[in-house]
């Protein structure tokens, strides 16, 4: 929409807006180099394929977390009894819901990647943006915002709650007396540490995105 | 209608003031002690990071709430505000996640890890617990009212060619 074309249509009185994100535009009558129009226009899909590619590496690093260890728990005569200890992601609903969180989010930025290019290169209307609510109206602006909101709260719940169970699995909790696990299992912590960093940039990416596309789809109508 | 918009806006943010406000002090004011075996058992908000992160993010809406209600609306401010009050949406929602995670474990427990559920022998922390949770997504939904609003009916504050 405005933001990989810039303001392609100004409003013929007002001046454009948000001028991060515009290309050629009206406003203040300055006319910019093609190369800076052709970076500024590839900022919002550098993002967005940025973000798909964060969460879509949280999910896949968290999804393969497991670590076991094997220890000799009693020894009975001569021989010890040994026992596997296993620690894997499913053991807890929160990073369940952190692996499906993310697998959610990155499908949804590529999907919205994909469509975009595929709509402005072919040029496609009709049903595919009428599926995907990519109507050029200031009401349908608020659907796609909304529909991109919605994903990255639905990203932020998920990495946050990951976040606390891993701060409980590193520091436990003296007075419930839980125990902290990571001494037991430091490279499945570590492992998980890397997949929520991964997580918490996506979501950041994906916050600047949503501000990015609100400053370049406000709609100036003269005499507001 | 500018003036609609401003006293619809101002009753929104009040809302949300009083919602977060009405959360950490669910939050701050859940404390229980039992005895069990013999063995002392205390429960306090503090005693968990997720808990005072829950407080603190809480009352953070709270004041920013307030101080909202002080900017002119078509100023270079309220520009800002539209960003913040994304920020600080994030930010709730980041505490109310991580607050019902800890409160999960403490309900079901954890097999895996050994970690025994507590709220068979702390029960009205459990509630309060549980109360200050309902609030914070009260709260949580005021906030993104007010987001969505802003965005829909207040367009003026993105327009930044004057």
């Amino acid at each position: 929409m405005d933001l990989e074309r810039g303001s392609k249509m100004p409003p013929p009185s007002a001046p454009a807006v948000a001028a991060a994100t515009t290309t050629t535009s009206t406003c203040c009558g300055n006319k910019r180099p093609q190369l800076r129009d052709r970076l500024v226009a590839l900022q919002p899909v550098v993002l967005r394929a940025a973000a798909a590619l964060a969460t879509a590496a949280a999910a896949a690093v968290m999804a393969l977390n497991a670590q076991s260890y094997t220890a000799v728990v009693a020894i009975i005569g001569t021989r010890p009894l040994t026992q596997t200890f296993t620690a894997k992601f499913r053991d807890t609903p929160a990073f369940v819901y952190f692996v499906i969180a993310n697998a959610i989010a990155a499908a949804y930025n590529l999907v919205v990647l994909l469509v975009r290019r595929l709509i402005l290169r072919r040029r496609m209307a009709g049903l595919v943006v009428h599926m995907l609510d990519m109507k050029q109206t200031h009401k349908a602006n608020i659907f796609v915002k909304r529909n991109y909101t919605l994903t990255m709260a639905l990203l932020a719940t998920g990495t946050a709650t990951a976040a606390a169970m891993a701060e409980l699995g590193k520091n436990g909790n003296v007075h419930a007396r839980w125990n902290p696990i990571c001494d037991r299992f430091g490279s499945f912590c570590s492992r998980g540490g890397v997949a929520l960093a991964s997580s918490f940039t996506g979501v950041a990416l994906m916050l600047a995105l949503n501000l990015l596309s609100a400053a370049s789809n406000a709609q100036c109508s003269p005499g507001q | 209608m500018a003036k609609l918009h401003r006293l619809i806006s101002a009753v929104l943010r009040l809302a949300a003031a009083g919602a977060a406000a009405a959360a950490a002090i669910i939050m701050v004011t859940s404390h229980e002690t039992t005895s069990f075996f013999g063995i002392e058992m205390e429960a306090k908000y503090s005693y968990t990071p997720s808990f005072v992160f829950f407080v603190v993010a809480f009352a953070v809406a709270f004041a920013y709430s307030l101080l909202a209600l002080l900017v002119r609306p078509g100023s270079t401010a309220s520009r800002l505000l539209l960003l913040s009050d994304v920020m600080v949406g994030m930010l709730l929602t980041g505490a109310v996640a991580a607050t019902g995670a800890i409160s999960q474990v403490g309900k079901s427990g954890n097999e895996h890890a050994g970690w025994l559920p507590i709220c068979a022998q702390v029960q009205a922390y459990c509630s309060h617990v549980m109360g200050a949770l309902i609030a914070g997504f009260v709260s949580l939904l005021l906030y993104f009212l007010i987001i969505l609003y802003s965005l829909h009916a207040v367009a003026e504050p993105l327009c930044s060619c004057h």
